[in-house]
């Protein structure tokens, strides 16, 4: 099994040594904490839904990590997104990462969303999905298997806990070019608009 | 006295997270799992208090956690930890039954206030299917406490400790009352069968479905706060109540331990089901306490 990285600087902020500042100790406990508890949203599309049950039930247990499912985008620090995303589906992907909270990670499941996979091909799939939002763990495989996504998991709060530059400070920062792209694919309708509810169709709401 | 009740709320925001931690632990080895350590939760709570929190919907929305927690404390404070000593009193000896009785609702409504404001339709689905669940359950709870103030001549909840440190314990003298209770404070506590407000598969996390951050991480606290002060209650008012931190432990995790076995085992009512069964059968053993106390004593 392979996991792909994706950020460049890999640095080591336990390995330095000497004195910590009080507010450096508490950042660094902080990150501790982060790492060890991560609430999930499972955004179950293409085939690789079927590999999050067995991960989060009796057989492989995430939750002896800290890992535990949640229901709603609010109180979801990860999202794993587990196949290929149709143009449709990234319009909803968008608007729930935009929905989580900051620090919030993505997690991606077998090669179409790196690459387009065997839907390379597609006229209404989209090929590289970090072009769009920014990916923190791809686990490869199609599909990969329970243990390859814990693997994920655990890079994941290695990642965390070192304090490496995650993708919601690369979104925040690339902002102009994440949305260039998501306009140029998405024709320009990233659209349900904030102001409005999803049940209230009248008001320029989309179902 | 001041030192005494934040001592008092450290205490209760420990115990109450390492019971809730234990809660995950055997929750997950009855399903055939390993499970979370105990601290847990404390980790969870930590985190989301490191979170950001960028969602708005108006003040009342932020204002309903704090009231929550308001509820949960002050339900705290009014129930005596021990049953004699000097340490860790705070305002016991002039709290009552009745005025426990209404700060016990006090965080419901501020959820209902603050739900309301931000408008989401699962949230609004878990507020009103918490208050109609609290019809049923508050009908059992309120006639076994009113029975004890009758048999005890008293609403002070030291003198009902007092009365059964030389009479026996009250779920022996009056095992019915008892059995009441403690249906209601397994949907009190947030347990299956009853644990229909927040329930999963069904309306998302019901009313904290819109709560993120610092605003979930103070209902979490609150939650394990007021986890502490019912169990505290419930041994205060038929366990004889404790000497010590020890006794105090001991007989508070049995009870937890109990009703976390009754939620593990049973699935969900419906909140139809759950009022009807809670409206009858619950009720009607605590009226039978209840006529037995009036007519024999």
């Amino acid at each position: 099994m392979d996991i792909g990285f994706h950020g460049d600087n890999f640095k080591w902020s336990m390995e330095e040594k000497g004195t910590k500042s009080a507010q450096s100790l508490i950042e660094e406990a902080i990150k501790w904490f982060r790492s060890k508890s991560i609430f999930v949203i499972a955004y179950g599309t293409g085939c690789g839904a079927i590999e999050m049950p067995p991960t989060f039930t009796s057989r492989y247990d995430a939750e002896r990590m800290g890992i535990t499912g949640v229901a709603t985008p609010r109180q979801a620090d990860v999202i794993i997104l587990s196949g290929y995303l149709a143009y449709k589906t990234l319009r909803r992907v968008i608007r729930t990462y935009e929905q989580m909270q900051k620090p919030r990670y993505i997690i991606t499941l077998g090669s179409c969303p790196i690459n387009g996979g065997m839907y390379w091909d597609s006229y209404n799939t989209i090929k590289k999905l970090d072009d769009f939002i920014p990916i923190d763990v791809c686990v490869n495989g199609c599909m990969p298997r329970p243990e390859a996504v814990i693997e994920g998991f655990m890079l994941l709060q290695e990642r965390i806990k070192n304090g490496e530059e995650a993708g919601w400070e690369k979104y925040d920062k690339e902002l102009e070019q994440y949305k260039k792209n998501q306009n140029k694919a998405l024709g320009g309708h990233i659209e349900p608009s904030y102001e409005t509810d999803w049940y209230n169709m009248n008001s320029g709401g989309v179902a | 006295m001041i030192l005494e009740l934040i001592l008092l709320i450290m205490l209760a925001y420990a115990v109450g997270f390492i019971y809730y931690g234990l809660y995950r632990n055997i929750t997950a080895r009855i399903q055939g799992r390993y499970g979370p350590t105990i601290y847990q939760t404390f980790y969870d709570s930590i985190k989301l208090f490191s979170k950001e929190n960028s969602v708005s919907y108006g003040w009342m929305f932020y204002l309903g956690p704090i009231i929550m927690a308001t509820g949960a404390v002050l339900t705290l404070i009014m129930v005596p930890l021990f049953s004699d000593g000097e340490y860790l009193k705070s305002i016991t000896s002039s709290s009552n039954l009745f005025v426990l009785l209404y700060m016990m609702v006090l965080g419901p409504l501020g959820n209902a206030l603050a739900v309301g404001a931000g408008g989401n339709p699962f949230g609004v689905m878990g507020v009103t299917r918490g208050l109609t669940r609290l019809m049923g359950l508050e009908l059992p709870f309120y006639i076994a406490i009113v029975a004890l103030i009758i048999a005890n001549g008293s609403s002070s909840i030291s003198d009902i400790m007092q009365a059964q440190a030389s009479g026996g314990w009250n779920a022996i003298n009056h095992p019915c009352l008892f059995v009441a209770a403690m249906v209601s404070m397994v949907g009190f506590m947030g347990a299956s069968p009853f644990d229909i407000p927040g329930a999963p598969q069904e309306v998302y996390s019901g009313p904290a479905t819109e709560f993120s951050g610092k605003f979930l991480a103070l209902l979490m606290s609150q939650g394990s706060i007021f986890a502490f002060a019912k169990l505290v209650l419930i041994v205060d008012l038929f366990l004889g109540g404790a000497d010590n931190l020890m006794m105090l432990v001991v007989k508070t995790l049995v009870i937890f331990v109990s009703i976390i076995f009754i939620g593990v085992v049973y699935g969900r009512y419906k909140v139809d089901q759950a009022v009807d069964f809670l409206m009858k059968i619950p009720t009607l053993i605590g009226l039978i306490g209840l006529v037995r106390i009036i007519w024999f004593g």
